[in-house]
């Protein structure tokens, strides 16, 4: 089994850049396992967890947002809204983070777009505290 | 010639001005540092998305209908997204892009709407009576990310979608080093992907990659255009909007340097007249004593 190039982009920094065996993301169409020479393919991302697999270490885990990914042979490319290495997730901000959004929207005083807002940020602290929990020290 | 007194007043009062000046120069200097570091760091994500619409462009020869924001119409209205700062003392900061921004608002025929980000901007088009679609006032932090961003883009993205404007031009200050920043007004909407986009990407650093032509899309192209294309979008704005950022720190680094050069210099002449005065005075006095004490052998 050759081994695949990943990089995983955010707006604000390139986060990740390294040859793996597997990659393991949250396609919107359900979750796929990217191996070398997969064919090309480009497809929306959910927000959820991408494992990364590399022979004789430990998984690597990323809490993601929405984004997209774009499969060639031998490179995945991951441009993400927001990733986070989990061990890097703060627990006490995504936490914060989350309560703020959850009573944002319990207010119900949010206009159309700040709600949606609100919501997506709901969606995205309580991702990072369910990957924190499960994979962070 | 001034008193004593008042010429040790001004070295005082310029030599403050000097360490306020200096005070500030060095902010800017660790802020323009910064935000020229986030400005490179946000590069490589609107490369890679630049590429793949590129390529998604390539794929469908169609694509111009795949996807509103991709759509010419006939030009009604045009909207320009102003970038300036909120504060002033920034040199010619403000003034150079809201110039270059008002030449081009004669050069077109049809009428303008504003959007405005930075305070400066929004009051010269309150006060030239123009119009103001939606401003962003004293809304940036120091260090924006992504999610201050989506506001703005969004805005941008709905007033072109929703009929408001035909065109959506892009007003922003590229940084080029810490001495040279260029105004720039660049298309954004409706936005044009065969064309090698020069807004924030330099055409050079494109690499030609070589991309498979048959592609599986999941779900389908349309729905991965729609992901990809407003978030190209946003990157590209957001790409503008640390660009000037950055330019806006540099220009107020360059500005306060010069002032407090010019305070430094001022000092070195008041002094100068200062041990002139005083010498002078020093002068009067011995000779004051000088013919004192001759006017007292005479007698």
């Amino acid at each position: 089994m050759g081994t695949i190039r990943l990089d995983i982009v955010t707006v604000e920094r390139e986060l990740f850049s390294d040859d793996v065996d597997m990659v393991v993301a949250p396609g919107s169409e359900g979750v796929m396992g990217i191996l070398s020479n997969h064919v090309p393919l480009l497809t929306s991302l959910n927000v959820g967890e991408l494992v990364v697999h590399k022979k004789g270490q430990e998984d690597i885990i990323f809490a993601i947002g929405d984004g997209f990914m774009d499969v060639q042979p031998c490179h995945v490319t991951i441009l993400a809204d927001v990733a986070e290495q989990a061990n890097e997730i703060n627990m006490e901000r995504a936490k914060a983070a989350h309560d703020k959004a959850e009573k944002a929207i319990a207010s119900g005083s949010l206009s159309a777009g700040k709600l949606r807002r609100a919501e997506a940020s709901l969606k995205r602290a309580s991702l990072r505290m369910k990957v924190a929990e499960k994979y962070g020290k | 010639m001034a008193s004593l007194r008042e010429i040790r007043r001004r070295i005082k009062s310029v030599k403050n001005i000097a360490q306020v000046t200096q005070a500030m120069q060095m902010v800017a200097a660790s802020r323009m540092k910064k935000a020229q570091e986030q400005a490179l760091a946000s590069r490589p994500y609107a490369e890679r998305t630049f590429e793949i619409l590129h390529h998604l462009a390539d794929q469908s020869k169609s694509v111009k209908n795949l996807h509103p924001l991709l759509v010419e119409r006939p030009v009604k209205n045009v909207g320009i997204l102003l970038i300036t700062a909120d504060k002033g003392l920034a040199g010619a900061y403000n003034s150079n892009i809201i110039r270059a921004t008002m030449r081009f608002n004669k050069s077109t025929k049809q009428p303008t709407a504003y959007i405005t980000v930075g305070k400066k901007g929004f009051d010269l088009m309150n006060r030239f009576n123009n119009k103001v679609i939606a401003d962003f006032v004293n809304y940036l932090p120091d260090r924006p990310g992504l999610i201050d961003i989506i506001p703005i883009a969004e805005m941008v993205m709905d007033s072109f979608l929703n009929g408001v404007v035909d065109e959506v031009y892009l007003a922003y200050t590229k940084f080029v080093n810490t001495v040279v920043q260029t105004p720039r007004v660049d298309r954004l909407l409706p936005f044009e992907p065969s064309e090698p986009f020069k807004i924030t990407i330099e055409h050079e650093s494109l690499q030609k990659k070589t991309l498979a032509s048959v592609y599986e899309y999941e779900p389908d192209p349309e729905t991965v255009l729609d992901v990809v294309l407003p978030r190209f979008i946003r990157s590209l704005v957001y790409q503008a909007v640390l660009e000037s950022i950055a330019s806006e720190h540099s220009a107020r680094m360059v500005a306060m340097r010069n002032a407090t050069d010019n305070a430094h210099e001022l000092i070195d002449t008041l002094n100068l007249t200062y041990n002139r005065a005083r010498q002078e005075s020093i002068t009067k006095e011995i000779l004051d004593i000088v013919g004192g004490v001759e006017a007292l052998g005479k007698n």
